[in-house]
Order: structure tokens, then C-alpha cells, then sequence
């Protein structure tokens, strides 16, 4: 007889009478029978060598700027260095542009709006096609050279950031030749010169973001990086040499923040875009204000990552890391603060940090690294500042044990439990590998504290249940939603703010407009 | 209670052990292929390989002579003796007693495919004579497959029991629970699976993703959703259950991949061929090419390490 016959008719599991997604839903056992709780050991039984990418960067020792068409020096004759975040060892100069240097790109900014204004839109898309081909010709160089500069890992730089800036061309050279229909009835015209001032964390992207829909919808522009990480955005002013834009068409004046203010308060520009920090965005919209340019603005966030006690779990706590991990945490949208469901709570940080230990701190330039460095001294500085105020403040705090370089600006990735919404590392943008972990208990609760912030760039949502889903992402005000997933981004999806976290969007036939004045 | 007041069983179990979203657990492990093994970690990952390797045939033309020399192969896989011998060799009941000749007295163990392998579509009690038999011969590890059907219908009581059943029959032997996960079909449902398993098995024991018998078998998806039960299990109990993905892992660097995703999920202590194994035939001369080519730092003519199992 079949031994099923004599046994109850209920499959049985053992040891969960009351646990959840294989996790004991209270403190976890520290003794199971006698025996030490079991825990898994990631020692170094197999440890991988260092896997260096080793394409040649391609760096010059000195970098001019950018001025219709061509590299030019700045008026003032000063240069400041650029700094390898991983190795505190100097990439290039780079050029101090000023008052003049910024009056001559607009200038010659709108000799060539004349003639790109009016091209026919598919005209302006063969370029755009032709940057972003030749971008994917050198796309190993470029990823070499933004992970030097900025210190993010080759990992990111080569299977996001210079791919997705690619896409960006590519997606915005195919609306140049559609833009009678981008709004049906009506006709779309370009604004002229645009100023744009572009942050650190996604140089290349952040460019992208900005110059291929300006350029699509047939602006010119004159465009700042960020003083930290400029020679990416150098090196692509090359393949808009080689690519044959017209000169004047992109300008890049580099500098440090006060040429921004310069470029963001400049006469000729019909509109500016920036991309940074909420308080710097305000300075300059306290600067505009009054005047008839035409502004977007995509400042901080504090984003809420929400898991409810039905999400799968594992894949959750994927995306909790990849929300607050990915490029060292320095992203305006990323998960920030983790409300999580107080059923899970325990075997969701119990995962987490399970999670954390297996993540490989060190050299960018590994392949295997999967955080890298901080972008700068000063940076590290205020994300050590809201670590020392977070355990002032009761939070407790946790990193994985980890061995970091002895030089360069390294930050172990770093959880802090019993936070509330009044402890500042819930509130403020700390933009760096920090996550603030909160729970709660209702539905309203969650939306409750996930709104209950200055800021609104994004949020995710982790849940099985479709419906959830749909009421979050009406009622959480952020401008993006993201569901059972977290960091997703896509040319073709509009990214942007509610509240302090900006206005205007980015991406999409949205983003599009946002450079466009209909008629 | 009225009956409708239950959720399905399937439901149930799943609110007991939680789901799986399958677009994250395949970006979780797109990562473990982006990471790069390079020289001593890339040897010394493919010698852990070897030694984790089930070399198993499983054809109606299997004779005692062919199992002789896939016994031999086994024994010493390449002239070096720093490659290791592998772990087992996996055989149809009938071949366990001339296996057993060749290898007793050796580290490598004898495995035998029962229950009716691959569809386990035969009545319990043969299943369960088929277990004994090959236990009887000397089989010192025992494959079974669980009956998918029942499954599929939601009579886990049923899949639980049985395998309870063999896991009696089995003895001293250790079992190793064939999920056949292309049947299956869902993540959820291999990580249902697990759980049902593993609740009734040993230390010792493994789960198996497949029979190698369907045209889906083991990937780094259906490994990792299958680890990280095992991982659960582990924390929550104590009791550590090993791993076998088999079928469909013909290539050196692919194994490396599956012992990343070991590494990262289950750590150190499950490095070793006692807690994982690699179900594979092909597999086992292209480590040896590899390994071959990490020491010379070139590739061997092609006629050396042979693509066809029937080369061994």
C-alpha cells in the first residue's frame, strides 16, 4: 500500500509553523538542538583573481574647452586638476572657463542655431545616429575613462552608462525626422539656445539626457559638467568632431560651479536645464526668476523602496540592493529609504545583509567590483557626517566586513535599522551607499510615509498582488513608480519630479517637448 | 469549514514558503555570467568542478563494458594527477553491481538513476522495489524522480510521502530528489517543490533539477531559485540539503557560472562535492580541455578532449 494512504491528507513542512518566505517571521534561532545557529560562511575558500579591464582610456594630459567646433583654452589661462576618486592620483587638467569663455559659447551657440534650427529634422538625425554609432565604436575607451573619473565600476560603465548614452541618441535621432507628429494638431519648434549644467553621478548619461532630445528637436546648446568628472563629456565633444556636427551646435564649457550660475543666468539662453542638488536648483531658479526662460529642473530624492509582507523575497532584497547600491548610491532616484512590512522585517534585513556580505567592495576597474568609489573627498566627507549623525540620532548601523583599497575614497555599503521619519538620515538626501530601513503596518501607512517627504523623483513598490500595484502607484506622488523591480530606465520612458525634487521630464516624446515650443 | 472556504494547496504552500518573481531572479543571476574568473581562481575552479562532476550514462546501450570505462574515466579523468577523480558515476540500476567492481574501495561513489527514471510512471511499489534493488547491489547514492503529476494535481501529501517512502528504501544511500523542473514548469513551483523535498530529506541528501531526459534542464535560474530554498531551509532548520543541477551544462566556463551563484548564495560550505554536483556527461572533458589550456596556455587539437560522452 501506497505509504501516503496512512498519513494525513496536508503536505507538511518542517520547522515552519510560523515563518515566511523560509525565514523565522521572530528573532531568528540562535540554537537549533543543542547546535550553533546555523549561518553561511563567505570566506575566501574560492577567491577570484583580480580581473583589471585593461582598454587604453585614451586620456590627454590636458583638456580645453569646448567652443564652436573647436578645443579652445579659457581666456583666464587656469586649469584644475581632475582626480582618479579610486586612487587620489591626477587623470588631466582641465580648463577653468569663465564670464568670456561662456559669452563666446553662446555666441557662437546661435551663429549655428541659424542654420540647425532650420535643418530638416532628419538631417539633424543622421547625426545623432552617427555620435551614437561612433560612441559604440569606442564604447570600451569610454567606459575605461568614466569609471577612472568618476569611480563607479567597470561593471556599471560598460553594461549601463555608455550603452543607455547610445540609446539616447539613438532614440532621439529617430523622433528628429518624426516632429510633426510629436504633438498631433499642433506644430513643434525649437526654443534656440539652451544652457544645461549636468550633475557627477551619470556623466555621460546625464549628457546624453540632456544634449540628444535638445539637439533632436533642433537647439543648440551650451552645456557644463560637473567640475569632478568632465572628461567623458571631453572626450565625446571628439566624436562630435569626427561625427562632423556643425560647430557650434554642442559647446562644453567646463569650470567650476560659479561658471554653472553663469551659464544658468546667461541672456541668450531661451531655456536651461539642470540636473542636481534641490538646494543649488533653487539658487538658481531664485536667479531666473522673473525672466522668460523656459527651465527644467531635476533636483534630489529621498525615495521610498517599499516591500509588503507577499513580495517574494529574495528578489526583493535584489532589488533593495540594486536601488540603493548601484553607483555607490550617488543617484538622485535611488531607494533610500526602505519602508518594509513589519511581518517580513527580520528575514528581509536577515536577507539583506546576508546579501551585502557577498557584495565586492574595491578597484572599479575590476571587473568582479560591484561598488567602487566615492567621487570625491568632499563627497565622503558628508555621507561619513550623516553616518555620525545617524547613530547620534539612536539609529543602529551595520556594515559587512570588507577589506577597502588603502587609497582612494571607498565607503563600506552601509544599512541602519530603527529609523523613524524624524531621524534626518529618513529626511535627508545623503547620496551615497546609505540605506535607512523603516517598517510599517498598513497599506495607508506605507503611502503615508513614503509621501511625507520634500521630495517625490521615485518609488518602488514590492507586492504579488496586481492590484496594489495600481493603487500605489496612483497614490504615491513620485515620478516614477517602480514595481517589483527598482533603477529601470529607458529612452523612451519620461523621468522626472513631483515637490522639491524638480519639474519638467526627461525621456519619452515628454522629454521631447520639454525642448520644443509649439505653435 | 465549508470546502471553498481553503485556498488552493497550492496557495497554501506558497503562502508558507513565499513566490518567486521570475524577471528578478533572472537578472540576479545574469550577473554571476558577468563575473570574470581568471587564471588561479579559473583553475582552481574548474579542479573543484571535476570533483563535483556525477559522470553519468544513461542509454539503453549501456554495457558492463561501457560502464568499465566510464568507471576508468572517473578514477582518473586526466594523466596530471592534480586533477582529482570525480565524484560519482551515475548509472540505470541494472549497471550499479558492474560499477561497484571497478570503483569500491575508491572515493568515487556509485549513483543509481530509480523510481522509474525519467517519468516515474509506474506503480509505487515498483518504484520502491526498483530503490531497494539498486541499494541491495551497492549503490551508495540512489536519483529518484518525484511524481510530477501528483504535483501538478496538488497532492503534495502525496509527492511528500512518497518520497519519504524512498527515502526509507533508500538505506544508508543518500538520495538525491529529481524535481524535473521543465515539467514543472514555474519558478514557484520548483521553489514549492524544493520545500516539499527537502522537509523529508537527511542531511546529505540533494535535490536535482532534472532528469536530463526533457529538452529544459538545469540553468542558472532554476539553480538559483533551487539554492536559495536550500539556503532558507539551511537557516531555518540546520539541516543542509545539497544541490544537483544535471542536464544541459556542456561547457567549462557555464559550471564556473553555477559555482559563482554557489559562492555568492551559499557560501564556502558548499563548495565541496559532498554538498554540490554537477549531473553531466560532456561537461567533464571540456574542465579537462580548460584546465589543460590554463597550464600549457594553449588549446589541445580537438581530437584530444572529445565533445561525445561516447568517448569515455
Amino acid at each position: 500500500m501506497p505509504a501516503h494512504a496512512t498519513k494525513p491528507p496536508t503536505a507538511h513542512v518542517k520547522g515552519k509553523s510560523a515563518s515566511r518566505n523560509g525565514q523565522s517571521s521572530g528573532r531568528p534561532p540562535t540554537q537549533i538542538r543543542g547546535r550553533a545557529a546555523p549561518a553561511l560562511i563567505f570566506g575566501d575558500l574560492w577567491e577570484f583573481d583580480p580581473a583589471p579591464e585593461t582598454a587604453d582610456p585614451k586620456l590627454k594630459s590636458r583638456y580645453e574647452l569646448f567652443i564652436n567646433g573647436e578645443f579652445v583654452p579659457p581666456k583666464s589661462g587656469k586649469y584644475f586638476d581632475s582626480i582618479n576618486p579610486a586612487n587620489e592620483r591626477k587623470l588631466a587638467e582641465i580648463a577653468s572657463g569663465g564670464a568670456s569663455d561662456v559669452d563666446a559659447a553662446y555666441e557662437a551657440a546661435a551663429r549655428a542655431f541659424e542654420a540647425w534650427g532650420r535643418m530638416p529634422g532628419r538631417e539633424r538625425g543622421k547625426y545623432l545616429y552617427r555620435v551614437a554609432r561612433l560612441l559604440q565604436d569606442r564604447a570600451r575607451e569610454f567606459a575605461v575613462a568614466e569609471t577612472m573619473d568618476n569611480g563607479k565600476p567597470i561593471r556599471e560603465t560598460r553594461d549601463f552608462d555608455v550603452p543607455m548614452c547610445a540609446a539616447h541618441f539613438f532614440y532621439h535621432g529617430g523622433w528628429a525626422d518624426k516632429l510633426e507628429y510629436v504633438a498631433p494638431g499642433r506644430k513643434a519648434a525649437p526654443l534656440g539656445v539652451v544652457g544645461q549644467v549636468i550633475p557627477w553621478n551619470f556623466p555621460l548619461l546625464m549628457l546624453a539626457w540632456k544634449l540628444a532630445p535638445a539637439l533632436a528637436m533642433g537647439n543648440c546648446a551650451v552645456l557644463k559638467p560637473a567640475s569632478n568628472t568632465c572628461i567623458t563629456a571631453l572626450k565625446l565633444a571628439e566624436i562630435f568632431q569626427d561625427a562632423g556636427l556643425p560647430p557650434g551646435v554642442v559647446n562644453i564649457v567646463t569650470g567650476p560651479g560659479s561658471t554653472g550660475g553663469l551659464i544658468m543666468a546667461h541672456p541668450t539662453a531661451s531655456k536651461i536645464a539642470f540636473t542636481g542638488s534641490t538646494d543649488v536648483g533653487k539658487v538658481i531658479m531664485r536667479s531666473v526668476a522673473g525672466g522668460d526662460k523656459r527651465m527644467t529642473m531635476e533636483l534630489g530624492g529621498k525615495a521610498a523602496n517599499i516591500v509588503f509582507d507577499d513580495a517574494p523575497i529574495d528578489q526583493a532584497v535584489e532589488g533593495i540592493v540594486n536601488g540603493i547600491f548601484f553607483n555607490q548610491g550617488q543617484v538622485c532616484c535611488a531607494g533610500s529609504r526602505l519602508l518594509v512590512h513589519e511581518p517580513v522585517a527580520v528575514a528581509v534585513i536577515a536577507k539583506l545583509r546576508n546579501r551585502l556580505r557577498v557584495l565586492r567592495v574595491g578597484d572599479p576597474l575590476d571587473k568582479n567590483t560591484d561598488v567602487g568609489a566615492i567621487v570625491s573627498q568632499a563627497q565622503l566627507d558628508t555621507i561619513r557626517e550623516y553616518l555620525k549623525i545617524g547613530v547620534e540620532e539612536g539609529a543602529e548601523m551595520w556594515q559587512p566586513p570588507c577589506r577597502l583599497p588603502s587609497k582612494g575614497y571607498f565607503l563600506p555599503p552601509t544599512l541602519f535599522t530603527g529609523v523613524t521619519q524624524s531621524h534626518r538620515i529618513a529626511r535627508e538626501e545623503i547620496f551615497g551607499p546609505v540605506l535607512s530601513i523603516l517598517t510599517f503596518r498598513t497599506v495607508d501607512e506605507a503611502i503615508e510615509k513614503a509621501n511625507n517627504t520634500a521630495y517625490g523623483l521615485s518609488a518602488g513598490v514590492w507586492t504579488d498582488k496586481g492590484s496594489r500595484i495600481l493603487k500605489m502607484s496612483t497614490e504615491l506622488k513620485a515620478g516614477v513608480v517602480w514595481a517589483n523591480t527598482f533603477n529601470k530606465f529607458d529612452p523612451t520612458s519620461p523621468f522626472g519630479g513631483y515637490k522639491e525634487s524638480g519639474f519638467g521630464r526627461e525621456g519619452g516624446r515628454q522629454g521631447l517637448l520639454d525642448y520644443a515650443k509649439l505653435i | 469549514m465549508p470546502a471553498f472556504a481553503y485556498p488552493s494547496a497550492f496557495r497554501r504552500l506558497f503562502d508558507e514558503i513565499g513566490t518567486v518573481d521570475a524577471v528578478g531572479i533572472e537578472e540576479r543571476v545574469a550577473k554571476y555570467a558577468t563575473r570574470s574568473i581568471k587564471k588561479g581562481s579559473k583553475l582552481s575552479g574548474l579542479k573543484l568542478a571535476v570533483s563535483m562532476v556525477d559522470l553519468t550514462t544513461l542509454e539503453g546501450k549501456d554495457t558492463p563494458g561501457k560502464i568499465a570505462s566510464l568507471c576508468c574515466k572517473a578514477l582518473h579523468p586526466h594523466e596530471d594527477a592534480d586533477v582529482p577523480s570525480v565524484a560519482a558515476v551515475c548509472v540505470y540500476p541494472s549497471m550499479v553491481r558492474h560499477a561497484k567492481k571497478h570503483v569500491a574501495g575508491t572515493p568515487v561513489r556509485v549513483a543509481s538513476v530509480a523510481t522509474a527514471f525519467p517519468s516515474g510512471q509506474t506503480h509505487f511499489r515498483t518504484r520502491l522495489a526498483e530503490v531497494r534493488g539498486a541499494a541491495a547491489d551497492g549503490a551508495d547514492e540512489i536519483d529518484m524522480v518525484i511524481n510530477r503529476g501528483a504535483f501538478l494535481a496538488g497532492e503534495f501529501a502525496r509527492v511528500q510521502d512518497e518520497i519519504s517512502a524512498v527515502r526509507e528504501a533508500c538505506g544508508g544511500a543518500a538520495l538525491k530528489v529529481i524535481l524535473e523542473v521543465s515539467e514543472l514548469e514555474t519558478y514557484d513551483a520548483i521553489r514549492a517543490a524544493s520545500f516539499l523535498a527537502m522537509s523529508v530529506l537527511r542531511e546529505g541528501d540533494f535535490i536535482k533539477t532534472s532528469t536530463g531526459k526533457t529538452s529544459l534542464n538545469a540553468t542558472l535560474g532554476n539553480n538559483q531559485v533551487m539554492i536559495d530554498a536550500i539556503r532558507d531551509h539551511y537557516l531555518d532548520t540546520g539541516v543542509a540539503i545539497g544541490m544537483k543541477p544535471a542536464g544541459g551544462i556542456r561547457g567549462a566556463k557555464q559550471a564556473l557560472h553555477f559555482l559563482v551563484a554557489v559562492k555568492e548564495t551559499l557560501g564556502d560550505a558548499w563548495l565541496v562535492n559532498r554538498r554540490y554536483r554537477f549531473g553531466a556527461s560532456a561537461l567533464l572533458n571540456d574542465l579537462l580541455r580548460q584546465i589543460e589550456k590554463e597550464k600549457t596556455g594553449a588549446y589541445q587539437a580537438p581530437y584530444y578532449f572529445s565533445d561525445a560522452a561516447e568517448s569515455y
